[in-house]
């Protein structure tokens, strides 16, 4: 009872007995997941008893949702930086450099730009922007939590990388409305 | 070592036993039942050899019920009565179905679900579909020689909670154990990767009588994993028809139609579509009942101007798909190309366009979903052969969320995300001393909860009164590894725990299923009771022989006081299922779970730690 319970309550990178770490290894992460996963899917315990197949659904909803939670680096950030005691106040702290700011009003126009003009590779150009621009921002976050240990700055680089998402998925919104 | 296993005389050894399985790919149009023989997927026919059975009902006054090519042939003489594309009803409301005001039936708007009005009384969409079923699960068991185990059916990825819950209900209502709900494309996937032992990224593009589905998916080692899922559960081979249908009364500037007329049209429609596959033009010449002549050709030209925007209808969700995945065409290896629908040119070209490849062929379009779904129903049945053994990952296909105040979505699973899955979202009280709140869950990609499709509305009551924004209500949506959803909501500020479990409103409630499967048995007074006794007796039988399998394999995990107990607990149980009463076997078998519930627990810890340490289960002798 007590190593079950140890396990199922551990966090994340326990449970795939991986380091904790941004920098995780995706491969590392991928095989942990499948083969933890291969043991616990419901689907290898369509013919077992039923308190086996409810246990089994348990058990696959807390990996995937420890996968998932790991396999985003802005999740995985989040996560990480909660478990080293630093909460990142997501909801609470909007302070953003103003360089950062003006930076994303100007993305913000030409997404509604050309959202209006129904353009969709003036979308996919901005879009491939933000990508590269992302990309660049989670290099600095492993260094900062891994290296630096610097949690304060990498929380704030996490609410600006929160930020850059939200609208990455509304350029998808858009190249949504205008390809329909 | 192996360890030799020995039954005792008069015994099966459970573990070698073959278990009959199947997979049903229950379709728009067309019904197909799978099954796997000595290793091999194969499709069952009828007893005329033919593999399709046309998912076609027709009721008669006197009750009778006709199912596949029978009701086909009545289909222009008695349409009203006579259902074809039932699939298109499934866990739909009137509101949801497109160019209801053409269709020859008598439409009921009850709650949640279109009921039919036919000559043998009101049926659901969900009792047609079971007829279909019945009739592929007796087809099955007649080949097959036995009662089936279970069957996978398959569904349309893009299918919401309402539609899989009514094709669950339907296979409950034809008598089949469920193994699976999976997901068409995903099925053809299994199909695909384990003939051509595949290993990249692929898409599969699913176009059916009446459902668009695309699926992309990551392959690699035994692994089946859905990136992302798109569609359009309102969009197929169908559509197609009725544009070719309108087309012909435009060109003939025909008077409206009876009936009779409409559907010898609309099947006129449909073979001229399936001409155009193979030729550049196609004939159509009909005599109507009205006394008017139809005489047109349609060209491969005008057919694929007047579908044109069907066919981008199947593209958007598909870029769509892709952009959800993360992905771009140049990362596809190879796209997959299920349902008869695909074998239209035009489909044939945009795919080609779009993925900037040739899309891959060399799989019966009509046949590979069932197939698919066989080889799973074999995996799970527990038939799987030593080192045959792979996992499919499946996603939800829309977002799950909850009303909020103003009318808005809170969205609390995102779409594509791998089930199953379960997240908790917490809720306050908006006035002071307020003690019951009203949920309402939804689902959709939209903002606006008018605009999303409401699953299920319930009060939480017995708030402990507290001022504005004191309570805490854990709402948490759990869907498990069928895509099927469950909600429970608690209060947990106080203690005092307010818990309620949901089933969405529109699915068929319990009694209405013994209502239903009473129906169809009040011909032989105590023919239901004896089935259900039947059934807790297999149910009984299938959970001692779960436990002793378990035993057999981890006696190890157990004190000899526990394995006592649960000894005792199988014993009784083996004594009260010789008898025909229901209740105690049910009291007997829940008492055998409650026995079990710790045992499966270290089971389950000690396989993740062995998954974890790197170790193969299967190379550890016990």
């Amino acid at each position: 009872m007590t190593t079950f319970d140890l396990n199922f309550a551990a966090d994340h990178f326990t449970l795939f007995g991986l380091p904790h770490v941004q920098a995780l290894d995706q491969e590392s992460l991928d095989n942990a997941f499948r083969a933890v996963q291969s043991q616990v899917h419901p689907d290898k315990h369509a013919h077992a008893a039923e308190s086996d197949r409810r246990l089994a659904m348990q058990w696959a909803t807390r990996i995937n949702e420890a996968y998932q939670t790991l396999k985003s680096p802005g999740r995985r950030a989040r996560y990480l930086l909660q478990l080293l005691g630093h909460d990142p106040q997501i909801e609470s702290n909007t302070a953003m450099p103003a360089e950062f700011l003006v930076n994303q009003m100007e993305l913000r126009e030409a997404v509604a730009e050309a959202r209006s003009a129904a353009d969709e590779d003036a979308l996919d150009t901005v879009r491939v922007r933000l990508l590269g621009e992302i990309r660049t921002e989670y290099e600095r976050l492993t260094g900062l939590i891994d290296t630096d240990r610097d949690l304060v700055a990498a929380s704030n680089l996490v609410r600006q990388l929160m930020f850059q998402e939200k609208l990455l998925n509304e350029i998808d919104d858009a190249l949504e409305a205008v390809t329909a | 070592m192996a360890l030799l296993q020995i039954a005792e005389p008069g015994e099966s050894a459970a573990p070698h036993e073959h278990r009959l399985a199947v997979g049903i790919d229950l379709g728009t149009t067309n019904t197909l039942v799978a099954t796997v023989r000595s290793g091999m997927s194969v499709v069952l026919n009828d007893l005329k050899g033919r593999p399709l059975l046309p998912s076609v009902v027709s009721y008669a006054a006197d009750g009778t019920v006709a199912v596949g090519y029978g009701a086909e042939a009545k289909q222009s003489v008695d349409p009203k009565n006579t259902i074809v594309s039932v699939k298109r009803f499934m866990g739909r409301g009137r509101r949801d179905i497109a160019h209801i005001e053409t269709l020859p039936y008598d439409f009921l708007d009850a709650e949640g679900m279109v009921k039919l009005k036919t000559a043998a009384g009101i049926k659901s969409p969900v009792e047609i579909s079971a007829e279909i079923l019945k009739t592929v699960r007796n087809r099955a068991e007649a080949s097959l020689g036995g009662e089936l185990t279970g069957a996978v059916i398959t569904v349309p990825a893009y299918f919401d909670d309402a539609q899989r819950q009514a094709t669950k209900d339907a296979a409950r209502l034809a008598g089949i154990n469920v193994l699976r709900l999976l997901n068409e494309p995903t099925a053809a996937a299994i199909a695909y990767g384990l003939d051509n032992s595949a290993e990249g990224i692929y898409a599969v593009f699913d176009l059916g009588g009446g459902t668009f589905d695309i699926s992309i998916l990551r392959l690699s080692k035994g692994v089946f994993e859905v990136m992302a899922t798109g569609g359009d559960s309102a969009l197929g081979g169908d559509d197609f028809d009725h544009r070719v249908f309108c087309w012909i009364i435009e060109q003939a500037q025909l008077a409206p139609l009876s009936l009779q007329d409409a559907r010898l049209l609309q099947m006129r429609a449909r073979e001229a579509k399936e001409q155009l596959s193979q030729h550049g033009q196609a004939p159509i010449t009909v005599k109507l009942g009205s006394g008017e002549y139809v005489d047109l050709v349609l060209t491969t030209e005008v057919f694929t101007e007047i579908t044109r925007t069907l066919v981008q209808k199947a593209i958007t969700p598909t870029k769509k798909a892709l952009r959800d995945a993360g992905l771009t065409v140049a990362d596809v290896r190879g796209v997959v190309m299920v349902g008869g629908s695909t074998r239209m040119p035009q489909i044939q070209h945009a795919v080609a366009d779009l993925f900037k490849q040739e899309p891959l062929n060399n799989l019966d379009p009509e046949k590979v979903v069932a197939l698919g779904a066989a080889t799973q129903a074999n995996l799970l049945a527990g038939n799987r052969a030593a080192g045959d053994d792979w996992l499919l990952l499946d996603v939800i296909p829309l977002s799950l969320g909850l009303e909020t105040m103003g009318g808005l979505v809170e969205k609390v699973i995102p779409r594509n995300s791998t089930i199953p899955i379960a997240r908790a979202q917490e809720f306050t009280t908006f006035k002071d001393g307020q003690t019951a709140m009203a949920i309402q869950v939804v689902q959709g990609e939209r903002e606006l909860v008018s605009d999303c499709r409401s699953l299920a509305r319930f009060e939480l009551r017995g708030i402990p009164p507290m001022v504005a924004g004191a309570a805490r209500i854990r709402v948490t949506f759990q869907v498990d590894a069928d895509g099927l959803l469950s909600v429970t909501a608690r209060e947990q500020t106080t203690g005092h725990e307010a818990r309620i479990e949901v089933k969405p409103s529109y699915g068929l409630s319990d009694d209405e299923i013994a209502a239903m499967l009473k129906d169809s048995f009040s011909h032989a007074g105590d023919d239901a009771f004896r089935r259900a006794l039947r059934e807790a007796q297999v149910e009984a039988q299938r959970l001692i022989e779960a436990t002793q399998s378990a035993l057999q394999d981890s006696a190890d995990l157990l004190s000899t006081l526990e394995r006592a107990h649960i000894d005792a607990s199988i014993t009784k149980l083996q004594t009260v299922m010789i008898g025909d009463d229901r209740r105690a076997i049910d009291q007997a078998m829940q008492a055998l779970s409650a026995a079990t519930n710790e045992f499966a627990a270290r089971r389950m810890n000690q396989s993740v730690q062995r998954a974890l340490s790197g170790r193969n289960v299967d190379q550890i002798s016990l």
